[in-house]
């Protein structure tokens, strides 16, 4: 494989391409530093959102008529592209739903509530899970008597995996893991987490909500038996998630939601179901969030999904270095950005998150603040909350030397 | 200085760093304690009224943000040696002029939540969460 040039993306043009970044925050460039929480839009997916309503708005599957036809086109279209993005072998293999919390939902939902999970088979999630991938594993232990258990992660932010080992039983039906925590940052070896998780018979659920808009992804590599992620985080519309499965995965879950669509025939008192995917798709979809996500992907294509990685891994080397020489500026994670993603949690001595956020924000600079929807791993780690950076494409070395800079700002109003 | 730095003026600062009455009350009265659930800011209040219905001590705990601890602070100075009468009449007005910084949406919940456990303490179960 040949190795990567130093600058991969001409983030000058990037930056052209979104509206909001052209925009003022109280007379200050803005610095965008939040696309962990949700990522900004080209003016491509803003206007093939808008494109939809304004010239073939109809619902899909239904009209005969030519604008039912051409939506119809455009969102299965926006499904055979998104398959392609992951590596899926096919277009039936990919669910759209609202997000990747509702993904999840439909996995602990129709597979683990609803499906072959007896009482005292074992889910094993991780500390570091967002609580979109905490919470709907509860119902299970809750509604049927699953035993949860959780892989610890070590000082440095990754998982522990010989614990990993210890906790994979007969009993272990679910593996349930984050690709790249929304934290720490956190790459986990999934693809080695799925292959032991199968070999004690378990299936493995893969968030990839972080991960997606990030580095390339290969379901067919990770091996993995679900992957879910949103829209919103990859350039795409909000309001629009994916929920990959195989095939045997996808026709042992039961639906979520019962409606229009998901049906093959309806009986009062019965129905019998549509094939998958749209067995997971009942009522009117997010026509014009799917088309959006579909020219999303083919943004991040043309970009290079291993040049965004490797200009997201530059950026944050720089940031590591930059934050390393200041005093009282904590961060979290692993150091190593072959380890990590372009998500920076720090916290500053003698000043609260939020009011790190708060000042930021008088910069132009927007950040996150808070437990960032993952409590046990701020109790994991002692900390009530921390103060969090992203980056994404449009992100270059002068935004983290802005972030440098309000940092410094932080630390005089609060020495 | 800019004047969104308003925020955090040196009353603010002061608060915060050099809190008033902070600390336990063991032969408190009226006790409360609440929590901000988006931020972990956390506020609990400590009032000893005494025979003639005044707030013979007011004291507080907490953690959390500039904002909310200051605002804790500042609170407990308006109500330290006050009636009853004006302890149940005291409104988020007089506590934000108190405070006397612009407050956003989000911010507001950091700036109220003292106010928040006051209610809570003074056994209003309709207190709602500001």
């Amino acid at each position: 494989m040949a190795k990567p040039a130093k600058v991969l993306l001409n983030v000058p043009a990037i930056k052209a391409d979104f509206p909001i970044l052209q925009r003022k925050v109280r007379d200050r460039r803005l610095i965008y530093l939040d696309s962990a929480a949700t990522s900004q839009k080209p003016k491509q997916v803003i206007d093939a959102t808008s494109d939809y309503y304004s010239r073939y708005n109809a619902n899909v599957h239904r009209a005969i008529y030519e604008l039912g036809e051409e939506a119809t086109r455009e969102y299965e279209g926006a499904r055979e592209k998104i398959a392609g993005f992951i590596r899926a072998k096919s277009p039936n293999q990919i669910v759209f739903t609202k997000s990747t919390t509702e993904s999840l939902n439909v996995v602990a939902y129709g597979y683990g509530l609803k499906g072959k999970l007896q009482s005292g088979d074992e889910i094993v999630g991780t500390v570091m899970e967002h609580h979109s991938n905490h919470v709907p594993w509860h119902f299970v232990k809750d509604h049927k008597g699953a035993v949860l258990k959780y892989v610890d992660v070590n000082d440095d932010g990754t998982l522990r995996m010989e614990q990993y080992d210890e906790l994979l039983t007969k009993r272990t039906k679910i593996v349930t893991v984050t690709l790249c925590s929304n934290v720490l940052g956190t790459i986990n070896p999934v693809k080695d987490i799925v292959k032991r998780a199968h070999e004690v018979g378990a299936v493995c659920v893969v968030d990839a909500a972080q991960a997606a808009p990030h580095m390339s992804i290969d379901v067919q590599d990770l091996d993995a038996d679900f992957l879910a992620f949103s829209g919103h985080k990859m350039l795409g519309p909000t309001g629009i998630g994916v929920l990959y499965g195989k095939p045997e995965a996808l026709d042992a879950t039961e639906p979520l939601l019962g409606g229009g669509e998901m049906i093959r025939e309806v009986h009062l008192g019965r129905a019998s179901w549509n094939d998958v995917p749209y067995r997971f798709e009942g009522g009117t979809p997010n026509i014009a969030g799917a088309i959006g996500l579909g020219v999303a992907v083919d943004y991040l294509t043309k970009l290079g999904m291993d040049a965004v990685r490797a200009h997201e891994m530059e950026v944050t080397q720089y940031a590591l270095e930059k934050f390393a020489r200041l005093d009282g500026v904590h961060t979290y994670g692993p150091k190593d950005v072959k380890k990590k993603a372009g998500v920076l949690a720090f916290t500053i001595d003698n000043a609260h998150p939020h009011d790190v956020a708060s000042i930021l924000d008088v910069e132009g600079i927007c950040v996150r603040s808070g437990h960032h929807c993952a409590q046990p791993l701020m109790e994991r780690f002692d900390l009530p909350a921390t103060a969090r950076a992203s980056f994404y494409v449009y992100n270059d070395l002068e935004d983290v030397d802005a972030l440098v800079a309000g940092i410094k700002r932080v630390q005089e109003v609060f020495a | 200085m800019s004047a969104s730095y308003d925020l955090y003026q040196e009353q603010i600062l002061d608060h915060y760093r050099h809190p008033r009455n902070k600390g336990p009350l063991p032969d408190a009265t009226l006790n409360a304690r609440d929590s901000n659930p988006l931020c972990g800011d956390e506020v609990i209040l400590h009032l000893n009224i005494d025979g003639s219905r005044h707030a013979s001590e007011v004291r507080f705990e907490g953690q959390g943000c500039a904002i909310s601890q200051a605002s804790a602070s500042i609170l407990t100075t308006m109500l330290k040696g006050s009636s009853m009468a004006d302890i149940e009449a005291l409104d988020r007005d007089a506590l934000l002029k108190k405070l006397g910084i612009p407050l956003s949406v989000v911010r507001l919940k950091c700036a109220l939540l003292p106010l928040h456990v006051l209610r809570l303490a003074l056994g209003d179960s309709k207190a709602v969460r500001t």
